[in-house]
C-alpha cells in the first residue's frame, strides 16, 4: 500500500524554519518523496497526492517569495497560464456534496402542561360576552415544534377611568374618548381590534380621587355594557384600597369571569381571591420579577384561599426594554420551563404589563437628552416599536396575554405572534436571490 | 463545554496552588473555567512542555459545543458563535449577535461613503457605555465583479469595520476577495450551485464562508459537513430568514433546531448561525413598515439563536431597538443587579448642592447618574435600598417608602441640618405620592422632581435653588 503522506507532517517542518529569521539561510539538499508499495496509485489517491504535492511547492514558492524571488512569474510561465490566473486555482478537493441528514430530537422533560385559563362568559355559561378568551394549555415553549401551542396570543387594551399623562404617541389616539372609559373601550375594540378590554380604576387612588368602591363599579358596568369582549378590571395600584374596589366591581360583574387585576404578597389578597371565587372571575397573580415570591403567591392563592388552578393568571411583572427586559424575560422564561418541567406552583398562563415600554425615555422622549447620542429620529415611529419589541421578547419567554396601548403596537405584535403561532397566510416569498433585491 | 463541574477540570491543573492565574488555589480556577469566567490560558504552569497533554486535553473539554468564528482582523475583529446554553440564565451567551447593514454595488459613491460612515459611527449611551453596530454587507446587485470590487475597496478604505461580501456569483465573490482580502471578511455565500467554487475561494483566502440552504437542514448539513472536510471549519450557516407566514415560522423552527442540535454534541452543525432581516424588505413596499417588521424578525432572531445578521434599515427607530434587545439578551446574567445603597457624590457638590433620592437599581442608578454627570450638575444622590427594583416598581411594590428613605439618609452618615444649607430632598417624579410621608418622616422639604431623569437639567433650571419659604 502506497505511504500516506499528511501535509500537516511537511507544515509541521516548515513551522521549524522560523520564517522571519529565514535571512541568509540557504535551502539545501533535494526534498525526497518516497512512495512505495508496488502497482499503480489509485486515481483517488494519485489526485490527493498531487494535491498535497502541489500544496507543499506552495509553501516553497512562498518561502521564495518572502526571500525576495518573483516565484508567482515562474508558475506562470512555467504552466504557461500567464494570461489566465484562473487556471491557477486548484481544483475542489470533493466532487459531490457529502450525504448527511440532520436530526434532532424534542425536549424529553416538558412533560407538563400549562393550565388552561378561560376569561369571559358567553350567556350559555351565565355570562354576557359574544366570545371567550382561553389562555395556556402549552406543552412545549411557545412556537415550537415540540408540541402545539393551543391557543395564539391575546392582547387586552387599556382603558382608564380618568384623562390620564400618555405618552404624546399614544394620545393622540384616544384624544376623543379620554373623558368617557366606555366610548374608549369601544373605540379600542372596533378600531383598534382588541382581544379584551382592561378598565383600570386609578380614580380611586386616594391620592388621586380617591373614587369610591361603588361609584367605580358603575364606570365597570359601563364597560361591560359597551363591550361584549371579556375584560378585566384593574385598581389603582393602592394596597389599602384596592381589595375594597376589586370586591364591589366582582359583584358588578358577577357571572361574567373577568380577570381581576391583582392580587399580590403585598395587599390583602385573601379578599381578592375571595371575591374572585364568589362571583366567578379569575385572579391576576401580581409578584415583582422574583419566581420564588410568585410560588409563594401562587401556593397561598390554590391552598389558604382556594383560588381553583383554572383561574389563576400570573403577572411577572414587565420591564421596559433597555429598563430591565432582561430581568423579566428571564423571570419569565424560568418560571415557563419549570412549569413544563413539572413544578406545579408555576404551571400558570402569563400576563405581561406591556405597556410599560412606554415608560422608556427612547419611546416618548423627543430627542436624546445626551449629547453624544446619534440622533433618535422621529419620535412617533420609536415609541410602538418599543412596545412592541417588549412585548415581543416576553412572548418568546412564554407570555401568553398582553396589556398594551398603542393601535400600531398592538396591530404588529398580533401579527407576529399569530404568524409564530402558525395561523397567519400569506403568499410565499423566494428568497434564493436576496443579494441582488432592489429595495 | 463537555464539562461541567469544576472537580472534573480541577483534575488536570498542575495542583499546585501557585496563584499565578490570579486564584488562590487549583480549585477556585476550575470553578472560573467552567462559568467561563477565567480562561484557560491564565493558568501559565500548565503551558508548560511537561503539561501539554493535560492542557490539549483540558482545552478541548473546555471548548464551546457553538463554534466560534472570527471575521474581520486586529481591533475591529467580530466574534461570533462560542456559546454552550439554550437559556441564558443557564449560564449567559457569548458573542453577542452581531448586526451587519447593507450597502449595495449600484450606490453612487456619495451615498456609500455617506452610509457606510454613518453605520460606523451611529452610537447610543446606555448604562456606562455606547452600543454600537458592528459591520457592513456589501451586496452585488449589479452582478458585475468590477463593480462590486470596486464598491468594496471603497468601504475598505472607509471604514474598520469588519465585512460581509454578498454575492451568489464566485467571480464576484472573487473580485471582493481580492481587494479585501487583508480583512478576512466573511463569504456570503456558498449554495447547493456554487459550493465548489465558492469553497475554493474560501481556502484559498482563508477566510470565514457562510452556507446557504433556505429551508434545507438536511442541504445545510452536508455542506458543512463537506465543507469541514476539505479543511474550513470557519463556517456560519443561514437557514434562510423567510420573512412571513407560515414561512417565518418554519425559520422560527430551523432556527431552534440547528442551535439545540449543536448544543447538545451535534458537533456536525455546530455553526454560528447567520440570519437575514433584511428580506422583510422583500415583503412590505412602504418603507415604515418594512422597517418596522424587519425590525421585528430582528429581535425574534437576535432572542433566539441569531449570531450574525444582515439589515438594511438605518432608520434610528429600527436601530435603538435592536441594540437594545441585543444587549437585553446578551447582557451576564450573574452581573449584579444593584448597587451598594448609600450617599453618592456627582461632580463636587457643595453645601448648596441639590440632594436627590433613587433606587438601588443599577440600571436606574447608572442612567440617573448619567444624565447628571453629563450634564455636569454637581449633586448628592441617594442610592435608597428597594432591594434593586425600580422607582415606579417600588413604590408600587412597597420597596421605596417613607420609612425606607429616612433609614437610608440615618444610615448615610449625611445630616440635611447641617450637611446642606437647603434641607431639601428631590424625590424622583415617579415617587411623588411619598411626598407627604417623606416630609413626615424626615422633617426636610421635599421637592417633586421629573419623571424621567433625562429632564433634570431643565427641571433643575426651572426650580433650583429653592424659593425661599
Ligand atoms: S496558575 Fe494554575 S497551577 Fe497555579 S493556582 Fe492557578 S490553576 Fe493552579
Amino acid at each position: 500500500m502506497a505511504k500516506k503522506m499528511k501535509l500537516s507532517q511537511i507544515s509541521d517542518i516548515l513551522q521549524d524554519l522560523d520564517v522571519e529569521s529565514l535571512e541568509g539561510v540557504t535551502i539545501e539538499g533535494d526534498i525526497e518523496l518516497n512512495i512505495s508499495g508496488g502497482g499503480g496509485l489509485n486515481p483517488a489517491l494519485a489526485y490527493a497526492l498531487g494535491n498535497e504535492i502541489s500544496q507543499i511547492s506552495l509553501h516553497m514558492a512562498n518561502i521564495g517569495r518572502m526571500l525576495g524571488f518573483p516565484a508567482e512569474q515562474l508558475f506562470a510561465s512555467a504552466f504557461g497560464m500567464a494570461e489566465s490566473p484562473q487556471a491557477l486555482q486548484t481544483p475542489p478537493r470533493i466532487q459531490e456534496l457529502i450525504d448527511s441528514r440532520f436530526e434532532v430530537s424534542k425536549v424529553d422533560n416538558w412533560k407538563n402542561k400549562i393550565q388552561e385559563v378561560t376569561l369571559g362568559a358567553t350567556s350559555a355559561d351565565g355570562g354576557s360576552r359574544k366570545s371567550t378568551v382561553t389562555l395556556g394549555g402549552e406543552n412545549a415553549l411557545p412556537y415550537y415544534f415540540d408540541a402545539e401551542m393551543p391557543h395564539r396570543n391575546y392582547v387586552t387594551v387599556d382603558v382608564f377611568d380618568m384623562p390620564i399623562g400618555m405618552a404624546k404617541a399614544v394620545k393622540g389616539n384616544y384624544e376623543d374618548v379620554i373623558n368617557d372609559p366606555a366610548e374608549w373601550a369601544k373605540k379600542v375594540v372596533r378600531d383598534f381590534n382588541a382581544d379584551m378590554v382592561t378598565i383600570h380604576l386609578i380614580s380611586t387612588d386616594p391620592l388621586i380621587k380617591d373614587t369610591p368602591a361603588k361609584e367605580a363599579a358603575k364606570v365597570v358596568e359601563d364597560v361591560l355594557q359597551a363591550v361584549d369582549v371579556p375584560i378585566v378590571i384593574g385598581g389603582s395600584g393602592n394596597p389599602e384600597k384596592d381589595p375594597g374596589v376589586l370586591e364591589k366591581a366582582a359583584e358588578v360583574a358577577e357571572g361574567e369571569r373577568v380577570l381581576l387585576a391583582s392580587a399580590s404578597l403585598n395587599l390583602d389578597y385573601e379578599r381578592i381571591a375571595k371575591a374572585a371565587i364568589d362571583h366567578g372571575h379569575v385572579v391576576l397573580s401580581w409578584t415583582q420579577l422574583e419566581i420564588n415570591a410568585q410560588k409563594e403567591l401562587n401556593r397561598k392563592l390554590m391552598k389558604q384561599c382556594n383560588v381553583p388552578r383554572d383561574s389563576i393568571i400570573m403577572d411577572p411583572t414587565t420591564a421596559a426594554l433597555g429598563y430591565g427586559l432582561d430581568y423579566a424575560y428571564t423571570n419569565m422564561e424560568r418560571i415557563r420551563l419549570a412549569g413544563l418541567m413539572g413544578d406545579d406552583e408555576l404551571t400558570f398562563p402569563m400576563s405581561s404589563g406591556t405597556t410599560n415600554a412606554w415608560g422608556a425615555r427612547e419611546a416618548w422622549m423627543v430627542s436624546s437628552p445626551l449629547k453624544q447620542d446619534s440622533d433618535w429620529g422621529p419620535r412617533e415611529y420609536r415609541g410602538p416599536i418599543w412596545e412592541i419589541v417588549t412585548g415581543l421578547a416576553l412572548s418568546l419567554a412564554g407570555n401568553d396575554m398582553f396589556m398594551m396601548m398603542h393601535p400600531t403596537s398592538v396591530q404588529v405584535l398580533k401579527e407576529i405572534t399569530q404568524t409564530l403561532y402558525g395561523s397567519i397566510e400569506t403568499e410565499e416569498i423566494d428568497i434564493t436571490n436576496w443579494i441582488g433585491a432592489e429595495v | 463545554m463537555k464539562i461541567n463541574s469544576p472537580l472534573e477540570a480541577y483534575k488536570f491543573l498542575p495542583a499546585t496552588n501557585c496563584g499565578e492565574c490570579g486564584e488562590q488555589t487549583c480549585m477556585a480556577f476550575a470553578a472560573h473555567l467552567i462559568d467561563r469566567s477565567k480562561d484557560l490560558t491564565e493558568c501559565t504552569p500548565i503551558l508548560e512542555e511537561k503539561f501539554r497533554k493535560k492542557y490539549e486535553e483540558l482545552d478541548a473539554l473546555l471548548a464551546p459545543e457553538i463554534r466560534e468564528v472570527v471575521i474581520g482582523v486586529g481591533d475591529n475583529v467580530a466574534n461570533i458563535g462560542g456559546d454552550d446554553v439554550l437559556y441564558r440564565h443557564k449560564l449567559t451567551f457569548f458573542n453577542q449577535t452581531k448586526f451587519a447593514y447593507d450597502v449595495w454595488d449600484t450606490m453612487d459613491e456619495k451615498d456609500l461613503i455617506e452610509r457606510v460612515k454613518y453605520i460606523q459611527d451611529f452610537k447610543k449611551f446606555y448604562v456606562g457605555n455606547f452600543l454600537t453596530v458592528d459591520m457592513v454587507a456589501v451586496r452585488s446587485t449589479s452582478g458585475d465583479p468590477e463593480k462590486f470590487a470596486a464598491v468594496v475597496s471603497k468601504v475598505v478604505e472607509t471604514t474598520h469595520l469588519p465585512i460581509i461580501l454578498c454575492s451568489f456569483d464566485p467571480e464576484v465573490l472573487k473580485a471582493g476577495l481580492e481587494v479585501s482580502k487583508d480583512r478576512n471578511p466573511l463569504l456570503y455565500a456558498a449554495n447547493k450551485d456554487n459550493w465548489k467554487e465558492v469553497a475554493d475561494l474560501a481556502l484559498e483566502y482563508d477566510v470565514p464562508v457562510t452556507l446557504f440552504a433556505p429551508n434545507d437542514l438536511d442541504l445545510l448539513k452536508s455542506m458543512a459537513k463537506t465543507f469541514a472536510e476539505m479543511g474550513t471549519e470557519k463556517l456560519v450557516l443561514d437557514p434562510g430568514t423567510f420573512p412571513t407566514g407560515k414561512q417565518l415560522r418554519q425559520t422560527f423552527n430551523n432556527f431552534i433546531k440547528v442551535r439545540r442540535a449543536g448544543i447538545e454534541g451535534d458537533r456536525e452543525i455546530a455553526y454560528p448561525i447567520m440570519a437575514v432581516p433584511f428580506t422583510a424588505w422583500m415583503a412590505h413596499d412602504d418603507p415604515v413598515s418594512a422597517s418596522y417588521w424587519e425590525t421585528v424578525v430582528a429581535s425574534v432572531f437576535t432572542i433566539k439563536y441569531g449570531d450574525i445578521m444582515i439589515l438594511h434599515s438605518t432608520e434610528p427607530y429600527a436601530m435603538l431597538p435592536e441594540l437594545h434587545i441585543r444587549d437585553t439578551i446578551y447582557t451576564d446574567p450573574r452581573k449584579p443587579v444593584m448597587v451598594d445603597p448609600g450617599m453618592y457624590e456627582v461632580g463636587e457638590p457643595t453645601a448648596d448642592s441639590p440632594v436627590l433620592v433613587t433606587t438601588n437599581f443599577a440600571l436606574t442608578y447608572y442612567t440617573v447618574e448619567s444624565d447628571i454627570s453629563s450634564n455636569k450638575i454637581d449633586c448628592y444622590l441617594w442610592a435608597i435600598d428597594t432591594e434593586g427594583i425600580g422607582v415606579e416598581a417600588a413604590v408600587a411594590g412597597g420597596q421605596l417608602t417613607a420609612a425606607k428613605i429616612k433609614k437610608g439618609i440615618e444610615e448615610s452618615g449625611f445630616n440635611l441640618q447641617t450637611d446642606t444649607t437647603h434641607n431639601t430632598i428631590i424625590l424622583p417624579g415617579l415617587a411623588a405620592r411619598l411626598q407627604g410621608d417623606v416630609e413626615d418622616e424626615t422633617g426636610a422639604n421635599v421637592m417633586i422632581g421629573p419623571a424621567d431623569s433625562g429632564r433634570i437639567p431643565g427641571w433643575m433650571e426651572k426650580n433650583w435653588p429653592p424659593q425661599k419659604k
